[in-house]
């Protein structure tokens, strides 16, 4: 097919306006980023006269933050071994809770199911800070305040249902016959679950333990609530508190912000495939 | 369901979607049972908590006291700017954005890789690089502002440009997350229909106008929605941001909620400053369920 000399123009004109829009949604993408990394390879003396670029990079703020102690960084490996246990627990808690539900809800079909679908999505789509003074008070009236088990609770309260409605998902494009002919074999309903059940939902139950691991790791509302010790503080929380007054050591902060970040987002790539599909399926979470 | 008798049953009430063999009770206790932990969440963690919030918000003395407040006043007025410019500015350039990196060429795939690090990266590193570019000594907005000849702003000290600047952190950080939503719905549209209009000679504006939003008008709404309800009651990007400074002029719900319950300790006036947003947020809540089923 012959395009008319016209079209050709308007083709160019076309992919010039995408180049110029795709670079400016670079730059207005990565500059924060950028930003934060030129920052953590400032040398103090340098960080209180903004440049693009580091003039002399230095890993010395990583290897102050790491390895020693210091008025604005005290406990890095306690706030990591913190940041990673409450994480983990959040991981298995969600795991257990979303494949058994899941398995529930998309193999068994038993009568309640809608009412269970729909309590999952109420709770996922809440936003967690409505439910935040009174989470608090019930926890204040336990004596729970300032543990681990308040804000795992959280924690796998708000990441359960997403997780669950994607293994939902997948739970339902299981073929019914393998479950009938396992349960002709004589196998009861545990060890459908456990022997057929979880080995096929694997690839997503991956997925969605670095899910629920990443959703503990980033939670700041209800571990700034109720965490109240320095000691126990996770990762967020120990920078957040840094935020008041421009007198904090910026480039401190941003050695442990890179830290910080660098899990989920190599997580992210890692995942990204399952986590879009997951996202596309059912519901989404985002802002 | 007529040729569920015939299927094969089996042993333990488990049963396949399409035949009901088995005694409902029996697999409404089963199917109770494994979903024991999920509902114990729900009622101690969700149900009661709104349970309570309910009760303390029927007051009404709180509201007068409440509305008397002038910052509980331009807090509503600070949440629904923030809440309607930030979701519909972001929804409308997700939409736009989908469409350029629609086509699959391999500088489109790098890009729109490098695009999801905002959302990748949790909120805290992004927020700490933001405010340290927005300082108006040392950062470095304001050394671009001086080498264009524009001079030092004050971005953080006044209740609109704090503002702004948590509507622009918002969609620099949620953009990337619906951009791929609406990218992926957009694959979802049947090839066919854009063909049969090049035949009839569409351009894409009329390929937008009559094909694509309207094959993406659901989703568009389920996803304006949520993303409305999640910033009505965002807490962290605010708090971080601005901390509702100055002068406690830029609070959103949360935030302000925040300050009432523990850092003034009146528990009853947080409560109420959640109460004010719950009757908009169960209804559209309720309309998702419906829509997202």
């Amino acid at each position: 097919m012959t395009r008319p000399a016209g079209g050709r123009v308007r083709q160019i004109v076309v992919r010039l306006a995408r180049a110029v829009v795709l670079a400016l949604v670079a730059v207005w993408t990565l500059f924060p980023i950028y930003y934060m990394l030129v920052l953590s390879f400032t040398p103090t003396a340098e960080l209180f006269r903004p440049e693009y670029w580091v003039r002399n990079p230095t890993l010395e703020s990583y290897r102050f933050v790491v390895f020693q102690q210091s008025v604005f960084v005290k406990y890095f490996w306690r706030w990591m071994g913190n940041s990673v246990l409450v994480a983990g627990v959040t991981m298995g808690a969600v795991l257990v809770i979303s494949a058994l539900g899941s398995f529930a809800l998309g193999r068994l079909h038993f009568g309640l199911s809608r009412v269970i679908s729909g309590m999952t999505l109420f709770t996922y789509i809440i936003p967690a800070s409505f439910l935040s003074i009174p989470f608090f008070k019930i926890m204040a009236d336990y004596d729970l305040l300032d543990t681990y088990w308040a804000l795992i609770a959280a924690m796998t309260t708000f990441a359960s249902p997403y997780a669950l409605w994607v293994l939902w998902d997948y739970a339902k494009t299981i073929p019914p016959e393998i479950d009938e002919s396992a349960a002709i074999d004589g196998a009861g309903l545990l060890t459908i679950f456990y022997r057929i059940y979880l080995p096929l939902v694997l690839p997503p139950l991956i997925a969605i333990g670095t899910y629920a691991f990443f959703f503990a790791w980033n939670e700041y509302l209800y571990a700034v609530l109720f965490l109240q010790s320095e000691h126990m503080f996770t990762l967020p929380i120990s920078m957040g508190t840094f935020l008041t007054g421009d007198d904090a050591p910026w480039n401190l902060l941003m050695a442990l912000s890179t830290i910080y970040a660098i899990p989920p987002v190599v997580f992210y790539y890692v995942f990204r495939r399952y986590l879009t599909h997951g996202l596309v399926s059912g519901a989404v979470q985002g802002m | 369901m007529a040729n569920a008798v015939a299927r094969p049953r089996g042993i333990n009430g488990l049963v396949a979607r399409s035949a009901a063999v088995f005694a409902p009770r029996a697999r409404n206790l089963q199917g109770l049972l494994f979903c024991l932990p999920l509902i114990f969440l729900f009622i101690a963690f969700v149900v009661y908590p709104l349970y309570f919030e309910v009760t303390q918000a029927l007051d009404r003395y709180t509201y007068e006291v409440l509305f008397a407040d002038p910052i509980y006043v331009q807090t509503i007025v600070n949440t629904l700017t923030y809440v309607g410019v930030a979701v519909n500015v972001k929804l409308i350039l997700a939409l736009l954005l989908s469409g350029i990196l629609q086509s699959d060429s391999r500088s489109v795939r790098f890009l729109s890789a490098i695009f999801l690090l905002p959302w990748a990266i949790p909120v805290l590193p992004g927020i700490l690089s933001i405010r340290w570019m927005l300082s108006s000594q040392w950062g470095i907005m304001n050394l671009i502002m001086e080498d264009i000849g524009v001079g030092t702003v004050h971005w953080l000290a006044s209740r609109w440009m704090a503002i702004g600047a948590l509507i622009t952190f918002h969609i620099w950080k949620y953009l990337p997350f619906w951009t791929v939503i609406f990218l992926a719905a957009r694959r979802g549209i049947p090839r066919e229909l854009y063909e049969a209009a090049a035949i009839d000679g569409a351009g894409p504006f009329q390929n937008f106008r009559f094909i694509t939003f309207p094959m993406l008008k659901g989703i568009y709404l389920i996803c304006s929605l949520l993303s409305m309800v999640f910033t009505l009651g965002d807490f962290t990007n605010v708090w971080l941001l601005t901390g509702g400074a100055p002068g406690d002029s830029t609070h959103v719900l949360a935030t302000l909620a925040y300050r009432y319950t523990f850092l003034m300790g009146k528990i009853d006036w947080g409560v109420g400053v959640f109460a004010t947003a719950l009757p908009v947020t169960l209804l559209f809540i309720f309309i998702l369920i419906k829509k997202i089923k």
